[in-house]
């Protein structure tokens, strides 16, 4: 067993959320740059040349990217053979985005009820994801998810005969309804497979793979990039305001599923797509 | 199009913003988004006195994030605009001449830019820290209750906006994807709506 102070999660974790909300990952830095040199669209262009200032603004005056710093979703992957000292690991977890949230002069975006909607004033929950792995390190990655594209994404229930053009079209379709909304140039998580909530998840972790990976399944690698082209020739472009990059990058996760089901979840991310991860 | 105008607008400036004018705003506007709009809209209906007057002013749906010792304000970039379309109509009827945010709109709306010859406008979404610069001035007026979501005066210089919605019908979100749409015909819809 290896001992782990709780106070080293709590660290962490606020250190992440001021990080990964002044500071894009190197890979999406890349990918912005990328596009725009490659969009087509005069104004497109010149949105794309914005957004990339904007990134460097966040940095050195130390402003989030977005005012939207979003509702903190963390994923905690802990070795089994850990033993964690000082506390709880969920209070610890909850208690680094308190902090980073408050020291970090980030957003408060969370209410404590759904429906009565009081501002928790801390942005504290954050949403949690636990895996136990093998091995006596704890690895957390904090993704802030901003709701302007976590609001257009969608689950659907295909059939199994639907096959893969069903999830091709699932896919466009859900990128065309959110359009503008969800900030693009978008980064479009897809799961694909297992249950209701697992697919959801799924999604959701695709996020967090860099842009520029593509799937090491030999033919979802080709699916990502043919629903990325597809996307891409919708028009929507930058901002929604025409233009030929739309998406940045299609990551696409798979499970198994029942003989019965074929689910299939698009998690929309704006081009603020913000992760950080750490081992402890 | 570039042009300069100032907020608030004049009626003779607005109806003459067509879709695709870039513009660059300098003046007084006011933000609000979901729970103030909620708000404004009940003391609407009890017949009760709003914070601000609607007349002729612009609206920008905006919830900041906390400013930095020494600074305006914090990031400050444009919320998704549909979620104020419930309200919005009547605060046009009122006076509202523009409307500041991202993302489609409801034909409800649409129709009340045209009929009050308003406009609506769009900044660019996730931009927060650029466009935080053209803020100089930011007060809380009213709901502070409501933290981020609280309405403020903001005084900007020359703060960037696209026409999208213009008075007399265009939506330059449609017309724009249309332009650069590439697609071979392939139907892109599956079945099961949204719910």
């Amino acid at each position: 067993m290896r001992s782990l102070s709780v106070s080293r999660v709590v660290e962490a974790v606020k250190e992440m959320c001021i990080e990964a909300n002044h500071f894009l990952s190197k890979d999406m830095m890349e990918a912005m740059q990328k596009a725009a040199e490659a969009e087509e669209a005069p104004l497109g262009k010149q949105i794309l040349n914005q957004l990339q200032e904007n990134a460097r603004i966040a940095g050195e005056d130390m402003i989030p990217i977005c005012q939207d710093t979003g509702m903190a979703v963390v994923f905690a992957e802990v070795g089994q053979e850990v033993h964690f000292e000082d506390g709880i690991l969920e209070d610890a977890i909850h208690e680094g985005v308190r902090q980073g949230y408050q020291e970090g002069f980030l957003r408060k975006s969370v209410v404590k009820d759904p429906i009565y909607r009081q501002n928790t004033k801390d942005n504290t929950p954050a949403v949690i994801h636990y895996s136990i792995v093998p091995g006596d390190k704890v690895k957390i990655t904090v993704a802030p998810k901003g709701f302007g594209s976590e609001n257009m994404s969608r689950i659907f229930m295909l059939k199994p005969a639907d096959g893969i053009e069903g999830v091709k079209n699932a896919v466009v379709t859900a990128v065309k309804d959110a359009g503008p909304n969800a900030c693009p140039p978008l980064v479009v998580g897809v799961g694909i497979g297992g249950t209701f909530e697992k697919c959801a998840l799924m999604a959701k972790e695709a996020l967090t793979r860099p842009v520029n990976k593509r799937s090491d399944i030999p033919y979802i690698c080709e699916l990502e990039k043919e629903i990325l082209d597809r996307i891409n020739s919708s028009g929507i472009g930058p901002g929604g305001l025409g233009g030929t990059i739309t998406a940045l990058a299609v990551n696409i996760n798979t499970y198994p599923t029942h003989i019965a089901g074929l689910p299939v979840a698009v998690n929309m991310c704006c081009h603020v797509n913000r992760h950080a991860a750490r081992i402890l | 199009m570039d042009r300069h105008i100032k907020v608030p607008l004049t009626g003779e400036t607005a109806s003459s913003l067509r879709a695709g004018d870039y513009v660059y705003l300098t003046g007084t506007i006011y933000t609000a988004r979901d729970a103030a709009h909620k708000r404004m809209y009940e003391t609407i209906e009890e017949n009760g006195k709003l914070p601000l007057d609607m007349q002729n002013n612009v609206i920008y749906y905006m919830g900041p994030s906390p400013a930095r010792e020494g600074k305006v304000i914090g990031s400050a970039g444009p919320t998704t605009a549909s979620r104020m379309d419930k309200y919005a109509p009547v605060l046009l009827d009122m006076g509202l001449k523009g409307m500041i945010g991202k993302g489609k709109r409801s034909q409800a709306v649409k129709d009340a830019v045209v009929r009050n010859g308003a406009v609506y406008f769009a900044a660019v979404g996730g931009a927060g820290a650029l466009l935080s610069r053209a803020i100089v001035a930011s007060e809380v007026i009213a709901y502070d209750d409501l933290g981020t979501e609280a309405i403020r005066k903001l005084e900007i210089k020359d703060f960037p906006v696209i026409v999208v919605m213009d008075s007399v019908g265009n939506d330059l979100y449609e017309t724009a994807a249309r332009e650069y749409c590439r697609e071979d015909g392939k139907p892109d819809t599956v079945k099961g709506e949204r719910g």
